[in-house]
């Protein structure tokens, strides 16, 4: 499309003044639109356009002015000679070392220097000021003040309070205690609901973790140290229950009635076994029995506490048994607590009665209530029972290789601590846990912290060895933490300790012989002077003692004396009595008018 | 007044144990010494660095500080240094032990 518009000017017009006027517009042309054209064009939709509204910025860099570095080396070889002076050339540089000799501050300053530098001299020849002292002595380990602390406090849960029978900790480095509870006063009444035992985890207690529902109370109970959710107990009727904490709180398996003891189980513990499975249980009904979980319709194996050397055992000369003890490093082996102070010594393994039990200590006046072996060295166990704590060697069977003097209040358990080998705790009536360190002080406890008002009744060692866990009369339990020295052994602890048991048990020994020869002495004495007493001698065989016979002989004479008396005293009052009916008629003759 | 210094320095270097003496200026040049040339120069050049390095330390730690002496004891012997502005006067001792 081609538009041309022409303007004219004048040329005498050229350079006029412009006189301005309104003029309306006036259109010069139009064109329409053609459809014809349209053909060339495509329509465009969408129409794709940017838009930006933003502030328009600009990027530009600037640096200031910087120092340029570059390294360099050089070697010197000798001092920084001024350049007029050739350092090869001998002559010029004595020259200058003369020239600087002679100025005047030389002198000064090297009088101070000098004497300085004298002084030290001096110093260095009279003392090594720098000389190690007592390298060579090893430091001596500060003594740190035995402390023990109440870390935590579990109550018993139920409105009765029962005491606390049996404690275990958890195999999982012990982050859980449970805690059994019974009432052992015998025939006391005891309602159902109050069976229960807990499971406490340490952090928490407000709640246990587990309450355990068993039909009967529980009076020990263990957990099996390689499968942290099985548990066994020994229930008050006498039968043994298994556990899976996994299960509920309910027992998976019971014992049956006949088969079980006949009086409360008063521990049991796991045993090695192929399974993994089996556990015995003692009570004081005399009897062991051996069991295996998976089949608890019977027991594995029974063994009667009958100590005399009859051929046939009986359950009327068995001996009740308080306490078992198990070394897990000893399979076959195993030891037990008696009712009347006894310590017997099995073996699993015996064909006959006399060759499982194969040895016995005298130890307590009472039953025993605690049985251990020391973890470092199995053959010396520790046993606690009346008021004493002993501690015997395998070796020394008539007599205890060390104790502790009577204490005042009667003790009621003990145990070794697993980790330091030469500690042990005993519990006391009076509610006191004493910890005996042997080689700090063999006549007296290290620490005896009062734990309670009530008397103790049981304590449990962690096997990481700072815990000890401790239960009450009333049913409270308390987790004590002790300080490194009482739960951490030293170097040289283990041989010390082995010198220690050796000088005990050697000096036993010597008793011993000693004892077994005066004795022999005795018999021989007495042998030959029985062969003379034998004629006149004919059936009192029954007491030969003739202490005992002189005090019968002195009881027979008071008492018929005494009887004499009497007859005497009688016999005047039946006399005053007739007398008395006699001047019974006179009287009433004179009172009836 | 000099021979006065040739007597001090002769009375250290004869007492008991020391090994040798050196003078040496601010610029690392050694004016006096009873030892050979090399070992001269060589304890020169490292200690004269050193005994710096150590007065800045001192200085950088503590600006009203100033270092007094400086000892460095090895296995074999002590060198003993007094610094100075302007000159060092350094002493190789075998300390008695």
């Amino acid at each position: 499309m081609d538009l041309t518009f022409p303007y004219e000017k004048k040329r005498s017009e050229f350079g006029k003044q412009c006189m301005f006027n309104d003029r309306g517009p006036e259109l010069i042309d139009s064109c329409p639109s053609s459809l014809r054209v349209s053909v060339d064009f495509i329509r465009r939709n969408p129409v794709n356009t940017g838009v930006q509204n933003s502030k328009i910025q600009a990027e530009h860099e600037i640096n200031t002015y910087r120092a340029e570095y570059s390294n360099a080396l050089m070697n010197h070889v000798e001092g920084g000679w001024p350049k007029d002076v050739n350092i090869a050339d001998e002559e010029q540089t004595k020259r200058y070392r003369r020239k600087v000799e002679k100025d005047e501050s030389y002198a000064h300053i090297m009088q101070q220097l000098c004497k300085n530098m004298e002084n030290c001299i001096l110093q260095n020849n009279a003392i090594n000021i720098y000389q190690q002292y007592y390298t060579d002595v090893e430091p001596t380990p500060l003594t740190e003040p035995c402390t023990a602390r109440t870390v935590n406090v579990f109550q018993d849960q139920s409105s009765l309070k029962r005491p606390v029978t049996n404690m275990s900790w958890s195999p999982d480095g012990g982050s859980r205690v449970i805690v059994c509870h019974c009432n052992l006063v015998y025939q006391a009444n005891i309602q159902s609901k109050h069976h229960h035992s807990y499971v406490w985890e340490l952090e928490n207690p407000n709640t246990p973790q587990m309450i355990l529902n068993p039909p009967t109370q529980s009076v020990c109970i263990e957990y099996n140290q390689k499968d942290q959710n099985s548990l066994v107990s020994g229930q008050y009727n006498g039968q043994v229950a298994v556990w899976d904490v996994r299960r509920g709180n309910e027992p998976v398996d019971f014992s049956v009635m006949e088969c079980s003891h006949r009086d409360p189980v008063n521990s049991i513990l796991w045993i090695n076994s192929k399974s993994g499975t089996e556990f015995f249980s003692g009570s004081t009904d005399g009897t062991l029995k051996w069991w295996d979980t998976r089949k608890m319709k019977d027991p594995l194996e029974t063994l009667i506490l009958d100590a005399s050397k009859s051929e046939e055992q009986s359950i009327s000369n068995a001996l009740g048994c308080s306490i078992l003890e198990y070394e897990h490093t000893i399979p076959t082996r195993f030891m037990v607590g008696t009712e009347n102070g006894y310590v017997i010594s099995c073996n699993r393994k015996g064909k006959a009665p006399n060759e499982k039990m194969m040895a016995r200590y005298h130890t307590h006046y009472g039953p025993v209530l605690a049985l251990q072996r020391n973890a470092a060295f199995v053959k010396n166990f520790l046993t606690v029972g009346d008021w004493t704590a002993r501690i015997w060697s395998e070796d020394c069977k008539e007599s205890a290789i060390m104790w502790t003097s009577y204490h005042k209040a009667r003790l009621s358990d003990g145990a070794w601590s697993p980790t330091r080998y030469s500690v042990f705790y005993t519990a006391r009536s009076d509610g006191i846990l004493d910890v005996w360190d042997l080689l700090q002080d063999q006549h007296a406890a290290t620490i005896g912290v009062k734990i309670s008002d009530e008397p103790l009744t049981k304590l449990k060692t962690n096997e990481g060895g700072r815990l000890i866990c401790v239960g009450n009369q009333i049913g409270t339990t308390y987790i004590i933490e002790f300080s490194d020295n009482l739960s951490y052994s030293n170097k040289n602890d283990k041989a010390l300790l082995t010198a220690i048991f050796e000088r005990e048990t050697r000096r036993e020994k010597i008793l011993e012989a000693r004892n077994r020869e005066i004795r022999l002495k005795q018999r021989t004495a007495r042998s030959s002077t029985q062969l003379a007493e034998e004629q006149v001698d004919t059936d009192d065989t029954s007491f030969e003692d003739p202490n005992v016979v002189a005090a019968e002989q002195e009881f027979f004479a008071i008492i018929e004396r005494e009887t004499k008396v009497e007859e005497e005293e009688e016999e005047e009052e039946e006399g005053q009595e007739n007398l008395e009916l006699l001047q019974g008629f006179d009287t009433e003759d004179e009172v009836k008018p | 007044m000099s021979n006065e210094i040739e007597e001090t320095m002769k009375r250290i270097q004869s007492h008991k144990g020391v090994v040798g003496t050196i003078v040496v200026n601010s610029e690392g040049i050694p004016i006096k010494s009873t030892l050979d040339n090399t070992t001269t120069v060589q304890y020169s050049g490292l200690i004269s660095s050193l005994a710096d390095k150590a007065r800045s330390v001192v200085r950088d730690l503590d600006p009203s500080n100033d270092l007094t002496f400086l000892r460095i004891r090895s296995k074999k012997h002590e060198i003993m240094v007094a610094p100075d502005k302007e000159f060092i006067l350094i002493v190789i001792q075998n300390p008695t032990e």
